[in-house]
C-alpha cells in the first residue's frame, strides 16, 4: 500500500513530461525564450523585431476574415471591397485594419533594418541573419505588391501595369516574361485571380517560413546590442552571459509596453486616418479600374516610392529598372562593404556617421520625390540623391576602412 | 562497420548510384514542372476572348479618336486631318525613329512615315512603351514647343507625334506600337488580323 501511494505521490511532470518525453517542448521554451539570453541594455530601436512580428499576425488574421468576403474577380473585387466597407458588420475595421497594418509592416521592417545600420547588426556573425531578412523584406515587397491588385481599383490596375512592364525591359524574353507573368495579353481577370492565390497562400507561406529561420538563425549566434560587443565572450561561472538577461520574462515584458504603444498609434491611424491623405490608401483607388485611362499621377504606395524615383530619375527603360533592382538589393552586400572593425555607431568615426546620415536623407527625399510629378527639378533632384544613395554602398569599403574608430569596451554600457 | 567491411564498398559504384539517382529524380522534377508553368500561359479562353474586333469609323470626325479594347489593351483609332498630316513631316529631327526603322513596332504595311494603311487614319495601341500607360491626347498645335501635336503619357512624360514616333529624350524607347489591322471596307476597320476574311 505504501509503495502504491509513493508512486501515486510522485506526480512531477505529469502531462508536461508525457509530452516532453515524445516532443521537446520544455527544451524549446527553454532554448528560444526563458533562456535565451539578450543584452540588457536593448533601447527602444531593438523593438521592432518583435513588432514586425506583431503586424504579420495582424495581417494573416485580418487577411483570413477579408478573404471570407472579398471576390478575386474582375468584375466583382472592387464590388466586393465597397461590400466589405459598407455591408459586412465591422468589415470596415477589418479591411482598414488589413490596409493600415500593409503600410506599417514597411514602417516597422524598414526601422528593424536601420536599427541593423546604425548597430552593425549584419556584421560577422550575424550575415545570414541579414540576408535572410533581406529575402523577407523581398518577399514583402511581392506580397505588397499582389494585395494592391486585389481591391481593382484604378492605382491597383496601372500601378500593377508599370511595375509588371519593368519586365519588358530584360532584352529578348521581356515580353514573353511579362505575358507569362499576366498569363493574358493585358493585365486581366485571370492577372487578379493568380495575384490572389499568391497574396493568400504562397508569398505568407514564404513569409512565416522565413521568419522562422531568420530567429532560428538569431537564437544560434545571439542577439546583437547598441554596443556592437559579444556578450556570449563575457560569461559567469553559471555560462549565463553576465550582461545577458533571458528573453522571458525581461524582454518581453519590455516587449508588451512597446506592443501597447505600438497599437495605440496603429489604432489612431485606423479610426482617424485610414487613408493617411492619399498615401496609404490612394484616391484614385476608389475609381474602379478602367482600361481606357490611366489616371493623371501615378504613383506607387509610399513604401515603394524612394525606388520608384530611382527608376523615374533615369532617362532610359532598361537603365531606370537596372538601377532599381540594384537599389533594392544592394543593402544585401552590406556585410562585406562594411569593413569596419567595430559594429556599432557609438564607437564609429565622423566618416560613417555622416554616410548613415546622408542614406537617409537621400532615401527620404526619394521616398518625397517619387509622389511628385515626374518633371524639371524633382527630375534633378531625384538624379542627385540616386547618386548619394548608391555611393553610400560603393564608397562603403573606403570610408570604413579609413575612418577612425573610438575603442570598444569589455561590457555593456546603459545609455538613458 | 570493420575495415574489411569499408573494403569492399565499392565507392565508384555508390557514387554513380547516386548522382544517377539524383539526375533521373531531378528530370523528373523537370518534367513534372510542364503542366504547372503550361498553366500559367494565356488560356483557351484568353486566346478565344483575343479575338479581332471590328470598328466601325464612318462616323469619326477629322480630329476625333475612339479608344477600343483589343484582347484588353487599348487601342486608339485617329482621324487624322489634312493638317495633322502636312505637321507630320516637321520635326523630324526631334524624333528618335521617324522611319520605323525598329520592325517590331508595326506591320510591314505600317512602317512608313504615317505609320499607317490609309494617311488619314492612325491606328496604334494606347500604350506607353516605356511602362504600359495610356497616353494622352494632346493635339492642339505650339509652335513654340515644336509641337504640331501628339500624345503625351502622364506617369513618366513621355511624348510622341501623331504618327505615335516617340520623341527624342523621353523614357519611352520605341514608337508607339501598331497592331495587326485592315480595312474591310472603307467605314469598318478589322483590329487584330490583316489577312483573310473578317
Amino acid at each position: 500500500m505504501a509503495r502504491v501511494e509513493a508512486e501515486v505521490g510522485k506526480p512531477q511532470g505529469g502531462l508536461l513530461k508525457w509530452i516532453d518525453d515524445r516532443f521537446p517542448l520544455t527544451k524549446t521554451l527553454k532554448y528560444h525564450v526563458t533562456e535565451y539570453y539578450a543584452s540588457k541594455n536593448f533601447n527602444v530601436w531593438y523593438v521592432f523585431g518583435v513588432l514586425a512580428f506583431v503586424v504579420l499576425f495582424i495581417q494573416l488574421f485580418t487577411g483570413l476574415f477579408l478573404t471570407m468576403n472579398y471576390k478575386p474577380s474582375a468584375a466583382e473585387a472592387f464590388a466586393s471591397v465597397e461590400y466589405i466597407m459598407r455591408d459586412v458588420e465591422w468589415g470596415w475595421l477589418i479591411r482598414y485594419v488589413h490596409s493600415t497594418g500593409a503600410s506599417f509592416f514597411f514602417i516597422v521592417v524598414y526601422l528593424h533594418m536601420f536599427r541593423a545600420m546604425l548597430y552593425g547588426s549584419y556584421k560577422k556573425p550575424r550575415e545570414l541573419i541579414w540576408l535572410i531578412g533581406m529575402l523577407i523584406f523581398f518577399v514583402l515587397m511581392a506580397e505588397a505588391f499582389a494585395g494592391y491588385l486585389l481591391p481593382w481599383g484604378q492605382m491597383s490596375y496601372w500601378g500593377a501595369q508599370v511595375i509588371i512592364s519593368l519586365f519588358g525591359a530584360i532584352p529578348g524574353i521581356g515580353d514573353a516574361l511579362v505575358e507569362f507573368i499576366r498569363g493574358d495579353y493585358s493585365i486581366s481577370d485571370i492577372t487578379l485571380n493568380r495575384f490572389f492565390a499568391l497574396h493568400v497562400i504562397a508569398l505568407p507561406l514564404a513569409l512565416i517560413g522565413l521568419v522562422f529561420v531568420h530567429i532560428v538563425a538569431l537564437h544560434e549566434v545571439g542577439s546583437n546590442n547598441p554596443d556592437g560587443i559579444e556578450i556570449k565572450e563575457n560569461k559567469g561561472p553559471d555560462g549565463v552571459p553576465v550582461d545577458g538577461v533571458a528573453f522571458h520574462p525581461y524582454h518581453t515584458s519590455k516587449d508588451l509596453v512597446a506592443i501597447v504603444i505600438f497599437l495605440m498609434i496603429f489604432s489612431a491611424v485606423v479610426f482617424f486616418a485610414p487613408e493617411m491623405g492619399g498615401y496609404f490608401l490612394e484616391h484614385a483607388n476608389f475609381e474602379p479600374a478602367n482600361l481606357r485611362a490611366t489616371p493623371e499621377h501615378i504613383a506607387p504606395v509610399w513604401y515603394f516610392t524612394p525606388f520608384y524615383a530611382i527608376l523615374r530619375a533615369v532617362p532610359d527603360k532598361l537603365w531606370g529598372a537596372i538601377l532599381m533592382a540594384l537599389a533594392v538589393l544592394l543593402p544585401m552586400f552590406l556585410p562585406w562593404l562594411d569593413k569596419s572593425r567595430v559594429r556599432s555607431i557609438r564607437y564609429r568615426g565622423w566618416m560613417y556617421k555622416t554616410a548613415l546620415t546622408v542614406f537617409v536623407v537621400s532615401f527620404l527625399t526619394l521616398g518625397w520625390l517619387g509622389v511628385q510629378p515626374a518633371e524639371g527639378i524633382y527630375v534633378r533632384a531625384a538624379q542627385v540623391f540616386t547618386a548619394l544613395y548608391f555611393l553610400f554602398f560603393l564608397l562603403m569599403p573606403y570610408y570604413t576602412t579609413i575612418d577612425k574608430t573610438k575603442p570598444v569596451p569589455d561590457r555593456v554600457v546603459a545609455h538613458g | 562497420m570493420t575495415d574489411d567491411e569499408q573494403d569492399r564498398i565499392d565507392r565508384n559504384r555508390r557514387h554513380f548510384l547516386t548522382v544517377a539517382t539524383a539526375v533521373t529524380g531531378l528530370a523528373g522534377v523537370g518534367l513534372a514542372a510542364i503542366p504547372f508553368l503550361s498553366s500559367l500561359k494565356p488560356s483557351a479562353r484568353a486566346q478565344a476572348l483575343g479575338a479581332p474586333v471590328e470598328v466601325p469609323i464612318g462616323a469619326l470626325q477629322e480630329g476625333e479618336m475612339v479608344r477600343v479594347l483589343w484582347r484588353g489593351k487599348l487601342v486608339y483609332i485617329l482621324k487624322r486631318s489634312d493638317a495633322m498630316v502636312a505637321g507630320l513631316a516637321d520635326n523630324v529631327a526631334n524624333l528618335e525613329d521617324p522611319d520605323s526603322e525598329v520592325v517590331e513596332q508595326q506591320p510591314d504595311y505600317a512602317a512608313n512615315p504615317m505609320r499607317s494603311i490609309r494617311p488619314d487614319f492612325l491606328v496604334v495601341e494606347g500604350s506607353c512603351t516605356h511602362l504600359g500607360c495610356a497616353p494622352l491626347e494632346d493635339f492642339e498645335v505650339r509652335p513654340s514647343e515644336e509641337w504640331n501635336g501628339g500624345f503625351f503619357c502622364p506617369c513618366h512624360g513621355s511624348k510622341f507625334d501623331l504618327a505615335g514616333r516617340v520623341w527624342q529624350g523621353v523614357p519611352a524607347p520605341t514608337n508607339l506600337r501598331v497592331p495587326p489591322h485592315r480595312f474591310v471596307r472603307d467605314d469598318l476597320i478589322l483590329i487584330g488580323q490583316d489577312t483573310g476574311a473578317a
